[in-house]
């Protein structure tokens, strides 16, 4: 096949000043002659080597062959055996760091568009009519799914696929965790997930909502009542860390936990339709610089904020989003403030009124191998904001460790896993997504839904044949 | 899906339900609390479990009507269901044994006093419920509570029943030795004035005092921190970490000021509920 000299094919998006003020979806997707032009330009290499940068090895070359040749469900059916969410994944995965990085079309002109033809497919597989019929387990041993994020979707896909009954548990009024409560609509519309829930339950998975296992069930109630045979743990990492500085309690200052849920699991752009609240003013400062900060501070556009700002104690070239987040927000007119660390929150009769800053340069590599921010001293100014909000970072919720007597966690709060990476310290307790590694990324959750799954089979199987 | 089996008014805008809530009531202990959500696109709010049993799954909240969701809530009737209930959450108080317990309560605080005092008083203590309210038609489940502790003492604002005056005044007489005597630990749940008063008696007395806080909250389990108090110059969360805290260590005026944070937009959402109630 010769060589496509081109680059790689944009995504369609709306415009910045129109999409800016709403929550529908960004981009709007390729048609189906800018797919088939793309999946062209791949290279069919001999070595692959795309596809060591998918954390779940996503048959690339052979996917993209399908789309060029045509063969919609025959790309699909591939894309589908190696990524059970990839109509999500095609949308938030930072490909420019894992599949796209290493595609050897990215020396010379862009790479492969590996995540909009996901994307393209997994789109294209949701607008066709539903064939298979529902699935019925017929397996003896119940599996338990504590959280219902992308690890926990995972799990419990691959588990029923294999004939398992299997149950997921979930704290709140909906499925999803952060695909729900902390992605938004603009970047991952809710019916994506929909589709991908309903999937699951034509698999035969029950999903049981409002149930917080530590609290409303034990683990130990789980085996011993229920009869459960093995359960894996998706809890995430949802613990909202705050900086400590003066002035985080003030009326106007929220984690991005609590903004994101405020409008994505409680809908409070609909206010007062919806009846949960949000206080967004003109002035918004968003500390951290990850797609929770992102994802907080075009919201906060969206809610209407006149001047919506990033602030980042460390450089653009330490930022942590995904490439195209960034790029989205430079163009609906987010400001960025490198190289700057709040220091106080400022208010007046309890609400806030400014951010007190100081300017920062960069020294020596720290701990993460990043240059260290230091602070010049002197520099310290005031943004004149209405709202502050802190996205840096999140823990694992200690919660369910703590009511768990024998699961073992790291100092950090992350569980401790087996040398598989799957089994907890507690027998035939699984774990795998954020609650093991810390906050990281959907591919990587549900990379180790997957493995736990195959972990479990086996290690059931085991069981039964020593049994 | 929750569903309502008993619906009590008990007063102009109190009511107690009793809903079926099986594993919740098994789980349950005296001092914790639900969550429950009334309709799609509702808020999410916070209750305290005014009593359970475990045998028959029942689960009872007793709800004070102050704005849009709660109003929703006395909307349903016996039979109805509740969208949403997750629970039982918070920590049950670590009240230490020994000694005159004292539980004050004001509003629904009262109620939510019931099933942690009958817990002490069967754990062998002295106990003593001080309840108060404006006027005698406001006082709730006042023979529930008297059948849980050693003394029931009601304080009303007007005098129209028990003693006339504030529960702090009460308690200061029993500080100061009136009958049933001098307080060695104070529990507090109702409204924040309440328990800010309160937590100012008994600290001029030495006496040992938690209080239940009631910050606004989306979640429940830690995941947002709208909940977070500052206790003992410590940021708390207050739904995995209380709702009981040491009063004395409270940081009162800024749990006030937070709890202000939405009162323009309750407002507004009340005004939409009764616009919407209005055309239907
Ligand atoms: C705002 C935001 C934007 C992000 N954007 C991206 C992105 O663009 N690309 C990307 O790859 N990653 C992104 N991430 C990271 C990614 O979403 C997470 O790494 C991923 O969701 C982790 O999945 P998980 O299965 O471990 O758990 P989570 O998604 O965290 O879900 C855990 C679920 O478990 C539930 N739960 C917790 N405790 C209990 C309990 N005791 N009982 C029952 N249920 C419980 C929680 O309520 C929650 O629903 C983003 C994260 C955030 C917060
Ligand atoms: C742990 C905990 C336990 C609770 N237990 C009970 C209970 O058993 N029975 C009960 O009736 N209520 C209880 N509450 C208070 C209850 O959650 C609120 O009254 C409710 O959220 C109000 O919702 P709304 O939409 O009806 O009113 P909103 O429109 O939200 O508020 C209307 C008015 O009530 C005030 N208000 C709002 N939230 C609170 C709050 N958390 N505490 C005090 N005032 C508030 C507002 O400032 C406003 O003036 C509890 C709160 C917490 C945190
Ligand atoms: S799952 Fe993510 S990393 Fe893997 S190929 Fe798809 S977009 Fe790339
Ligand atoms: S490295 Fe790039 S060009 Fe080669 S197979 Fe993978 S996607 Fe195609
Ligand atoms: S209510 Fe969200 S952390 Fe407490």
């Amino acid at each position: 096949m010769p060589v496509k000299r081109s680059d790689k094919t944009p995504m369609p998006h709306r415009e910045p000043a129109l999409r800016a003020r709403d929550f529908e979806e960004v981009n709007e997707g390729y048609c189906f002659s800018h797919a088939m032009f793309e999946a062209e330009r791949c290279l069919r290499c001999q070595d692959p080597v795309c596809i060591d940068g998918c954390p779940v090895r996503v048959p690339i070359s052979d996917f993209m062959h399908a789309i060029a040749a045509g063969d919609m469900k025959k790309a699909a059916q591939l894309l589908r055996t190696a990524n059970p969410l990839a109509a999500i994944c095609g949308r938030v995965c930072p490909q420019e760091s894992q599949c796209e990085l290493k595609c050897h079309m990215s020396k010379r002109f862009g790479p492969v568009a590996i995540g909009h033809l996901e994307r393209f497919v997994s789109d294209w597989e949701m607008q066709q009519p539903v064939e298979d019929e529902p699935l019925q387990p017929w397996r003896e041993e119940k599996i338990a799914i504590v959280g219902s994020g992308p690890s926990g979707l995972v799990c419990a896909g691959e588990l029923a696929r294999m004939g398992y009954p299997v149950t997921v548990y979930e704290a709140l009024h909906a499925p999803g965790g952060v695909l729900r409560y902390g992605i938004p609509e603009f970047r991952l519309p809710n019916s994506i997930l929909d589709w991908e829930i309903a999937s699951l339950e034509r698999l035969g998975v029950s999903f049981v909502n409002n149930v917080i296992i530590g609290k409303t069930l034990t683990l130990d109630q789980l085996f011993r009542e229920m009869g459960y045979a093995a359960v894996f743990i998706g809890t995430g990492a949802g613990l909202p860390k705050f900086m400590g500085i003066p002035g985080e309690s003030l009326n106007g200052v929220y984690s991005a936990n609590e903004f994101l849920t405020r409008i994505n699991l409680m809908q409070a752009f609909e206010f007062p339709q919806a009846e949960t609240p949000l206080k967004v003013g003109r002035r918004v400062a968003v500390i951290g610089s990850g797609n929770t900060a992102m994802d907080a501070v075009r919201s906060a556009l969206r809610l209407g904020a006149e001047r919506a700002m990033v602030v980042y104690r460390r450089s653009e070239k330490e930022m942590t989003a995904r490439i195209e987040e960034y790029e989205h927000a430079i163009e609906e007119g987010v400001e960025f403030h490198w190289l700057t660390n709040p220091v106080e929150v400022l208010g007046e009769e309890g609400w806030v009124t400014g951010l007190k800053c100081v300017k920062m340069k960069l020294g020596e590599p720290d701990e993460s191998g990043r240059a260290r921010p230091i602070p010049i001293e002197g520099s310290e100014f005031v943004f004149p904001v209405d709202n502050v909000v802190l996205s840096i970072g999140t823990r694992p919720n200690p919660l369910l460790a703590k009511a768990t007597p024998g699961l073992k966690t790291h100092s950090w709060g992350g569980l401790l896993v087996d040398e598989r990476q799957v089994e907890t310290s507690v027998h035939r307790v699984y774990a795998g997504g954020d609650a093991v590694t810390g906050a990281a990324t959907v591919i990587l959750a549900a990379g180790a839904g997957k493995r736990a799954a195959e972990a479990i089979h086996s290690d059931l199987a085991a069981d039964t044949a020593t049994a | 899906m929750v569903k309502i089996v008993e619906k009590r008014q008990l007063t102009a805008i109190t009511r107690l339900y009793r809903v079926e809530a099986p594993l919740i009531a098994r789980a349950a202990r005296a001092g914790q609390f639900v969550i429950v959500r009334v309709r799609e696109g509702g808020e999410r709010i916070p209750l305290t479990i005014t009593d359970y049993d475990r045998d028959s799954g029942l689960l009872t909240i007793v709800v004070q009507e102050v704005g849009a969701t709660t109003r929703r809530l006395g909307l349903l009737e016996e039979g109805e269901e509740i969208l949403d209930m997750v629970g039982p959450l918070g920590e049950a108080p670590d009240i230490p044994g020994g000694g005159h317990i004292v539980g004050v309560g004001g509003g629904y605080g009262s109620a939510a006093l019931l099933c942690l005092m009958r817990e002490l008083s069967n754990r062998g203590e002295d106990t003593t419920i001080v309840m108060g309210a404006r006027s005698r038609d406001l006082l709730i489940l006042s023979d529930e509570l008297a059948g849980v502790c050693d003394h029931l003492e009601i304080c009303t604002d007007d005098g129209s029943a028990g003693f006339k005056g504030f529960v702090t005044e009460r308690l200061q007489e029993m500080i100061e030795g009136q009958p049933p005597g001098r307080p060695d630990f104070v529990i507090a749940i109702g409204p924040m004035p309440m328990m800010r008063a309160v937590e100012e008696t008994t600290r001029a007395a030495g006496i040992a005092n938690v209080a239940s806080l009631d910050p606004l909250m989306i979640d429940g389990t830690g995941m947002c921190g709208g909940c977070r108090v500052t206790v003992g110059g410590q940021v708390r969360f207050a739904c995995v970490d209380g709702p009981f805290f040491d009063a004395h260590e409270v940081d009162f005026n800024e749990a006030v000021q937070r709890s202000k944070m939405y009162v323009k937009e309750e407002q507004r959402a009340a005004d939409c509920q009764r616009a919407a109630a209005g055309a239907a």
